[in-house]
Parts: structure tokens; sequence; C-alpha cells
């Protein structure tokens, strides 16, 4: 039940993108075509479930240990470029197709704010491990949700008329607050919910 | 172009030509997130400067000996580090600002505006230019969130800077210090820099 929560509030409630503003750049890059889209959010799940576990335990048990966790940031962003590196190697290798699929996204995702920022997120609210990785899963997840909607959204822009003024990223933008703004509507799932497990 | 790499022309192009986030489309995440109060945008503006001057003197001093390969994690070793100084700095002279600020001062390591001029400028261009193209970047880019925060602040609250400047009676609309909002406000100053700029 703890978790239904957690993820109705990270994947709904305080989605990564369109509540805490995080990862804004790859989603206005490549959420022009649907497949790019599904590719980026993929590969966002995945390393950011990935990175976030692993520099949960850099953290408690390297950081911690030896009282360095002013730190943080230098360590993190390693931790999360070396990885990324690692995957990059590892399918190129061996899943070649998915490769090709997510390529170029995986060096973009090094400098994708929602990795670091989950990743620093959990350590913030103190969250335990298998909280913290469920917490990175589902915020992974709602970005793909986002990119995903704003993907099938933004193929549309290109059969329709736009002002020349507001093209490409000014009316992305525009739709992206009225994506946010529909999904500020599940803010009062959030509190519902609490008083139901209270139950 | 080489008639045009003056030291002022570097450091005025940051103001409108190249004028982030607007002109150079980047830095989208603390453009959104930090912007809710003028006082919060003018902060993250000028820790972002900071970073931004430091890592470009750095890296244009030190280009020639890192190796192309690893030129990006190196980079953003450098940048991390002056993260970290201004991190610690802000947490011991302006307490208030830092909280407010939140996670959105380590993710200023993987703000794009930084790595991007790392890699399109400073690691082509000598250390004077460089420290003048990331002081005119940095306070283009501290104008812009000054800009954009004023308006979220005055709309969304009634006030600036603390102080009530709006007619008795003015109804805040509190959707624009919301995440909607943001993306909104953006957009269409985007649309209005856009159109100014295309005449």
């Amino acid at each position: 039940m703890e978790y239904i929560v957690l993820a109705i509030n990270a994947i709904l409630v305080k989605n990564i993108l369109l509540a805490q503003y995080l990862g804004n750049c790859p989603f206005l890059g490549v959420s022009k075509k649907m497949d790019t889209a599904s590719g980026m959010g993929m590969a966002v799940v995945f390393v950011m479930t990935f990175a976030t576990f692993i520099t949960w335990f850099v953290h408690h048990y390297l950081l911690v240990t030896f009282g360095i966790e002013y730190l943080q940031t230098i360590v993190f962003i390693l931790v999360i470029a070396a990885l990324v590196q690692l995957i990059e190697m590892f399918l190129k290798k061996m899943v070649p197709a998915l490769y090709k699929a997510l390529g170029i996204f995986l060096p973009l995702i090094t400098t994708n704010c929602a990795i670091l920022g989950v990743a620093v997120l959990v350590i913030r609210k103190d969250m335990g491990m298998v909280e913290s990785l469920f917490y990175a899963l589902f915020s992974g997840a709602g970005f793909a949700l986002a990119l995903i909607i704003f993907a099938g959204i933004r193929e549309r822009f290109e059969i329709s008329f736009i002002p020349r003024a507001f093209q490409d990223t000014a009316i992305a933008l525009v739709m992206a607050g009225l994506i946010a703004m529909a999904f500020f509507g599940f803010q009062g799932i959030d509190t519902s919910l609490t008083a139901l497990m209270k139950q | 172009m080489a008639t045009s790499k003056t030291l002022t022309h570097e450091f005025f192009k940051g103001f409108w030509e190249v004028l982030p986030p607007f002109r150079l489309v980047l830095g989208l995440c603390p453009t959104l997130a930090v912007t809710t109060m003028a006082e919060n945008g003018i902060g993250m503006g000028l820790a972002t400067t900071f970073v931004l001057v430091f890592s470009n003197i750095i890296i244009a001093s030190i280009k020639s000996i890192i190796p192309k390969k690893v030129r990006i994690a190196s980079y953003i070793m450098v940048i991390a580090t002056f993260v970290v100084i201004v991190e610690l700095m802000m947490k011991a002279y302006f307490y208030s600002i830092s909280e407010k600020l939140g996670i959105f001062i380590p993710l200023i390591v993987v703000n794009c505006i930084i790595l991007g001029r790392a890699e399109a400028f400073a690691s082509k261009n000598p250390i004077y230019l460089s420290a003048a193209d990331g002081l005119g970047i940095g306070l283009g880019y501290t104008m812009s969130l000054f800009l954009i925060s004023s308006i979220r602040e005055i709309l969304g609250t009634g006030m600036f800077f603390g102080m009530s400047v709006m007619w008795d009676g003015f109804e805040p609309f509190s959707f624009m210090v919301k995440a909607p909002g943001a993306f909104i406000c953006l957009g269409i100053l985007l649309a209005t820099i856009n159109r100014i700029a295309n005449k």
C-alpha cells in the first residue's frame, strides 16, 4: 500500500518534470518524435534507477563513513557519468539494436538534471534503500509518461498552423504548461490517499 | 569571424545575441524552478555566473592537456568543483537563499549552459576571451532570470522583493507561481523575444 501511494505521488502528483521542474532540456529536445521520446523515456527510467541505487550506497557507506558529505555533488556526478559510459559500452557490445535507438541520448543523460536531482533528493529526504529505489523507478516512469504524452501532442504541431514567433520551443513550453495544469488536478489525490491509508 | 573576436564583443553578446535561456535555449530547469521570487532569480543567476566564469577560465587554461576522449568528464569535474565551492559559500553567507534554492544549487553542475560554453567556447579560445564570455553569458542569464522572476512574483503574489507593489484589492494569480505558470510565462516570453529578434 505504502508503495502504491509512493508511485501515485511520484508519477502523477509530483511529476518530476511537470511539478518539480527537473529534466526540461531533454524534455524539449527529444520530444519532437514519438520513437525518440519513448527511447529517451526508457533510457531515463533505466539509468535513474541504477544511478540512484549506486549513489545511495556511495553516500551512506562512503561519504558518511569518512565524513565528507560536502563532496556529494562531485562524487555523484562522477558516478553518474561513469555509469552512463558503462551502460553505453555495454549496450554497444551486447544489444546493438537498442544502442542504435538510445545511442545519442545516453551521453545527454549525464547532463539530465533529473538523474542527479533524484539522486540528491532521496538523500535530502532521508529515504531508506528500498524506498529510494522505488522512488527513482517511479520518478523515471513519471518522466517517461510526461515525455510520451508530450511527444504525441507535439507530432501534431507539424501539421497545424503556429505563428512564426511561437514555433518550436515557445509553443512547446506553453503546451507543457497546459499539461502541467492537467497534472495539477491530481494534487487532491495525495491527501485523500494518505487519509485512506490511515483508516 | 576573426575580426569580431574582441573582448567587448564576447562580453556583450551574452546580453542579446546569445542571451540565455531565450536565444540560447539551455538551462531551462533552474529558469523554471527558482523564478518564483525575484530574489531567488538573482541568487541563482549570480551563483551560475560565478561557476561559469571560473570553469571557463580553468577549462581554457588546461584545454591543451585534456585528452580529447575524456574531455566532457574532465569539464564536468572542473564545473563540479566550483559548484561545491558555491554551495559551501552560499550556506555560509546567504543561508536563507541557499535554503530556498535547495536542490537547484548542486544541480548547477548539470546546467547545460555551463557545459555548453565549456565545449563550444572555452575549449577553443584563449583565457581572457573565455572569462569575458563566461561573465557576459552569466550576467545575461541573471538578467533573464530576474525578468522572469519579477513577472512571476508581481503577478503571482502582488509583491516585489517582499514589498507590496500592486493596487489595493489586487487578486494575485497564484497560478503564476505554480508549475504551469512557469512554463507558460517562459513560453510567451520566448515567443516575444523571437518576434523582436526576427524583425
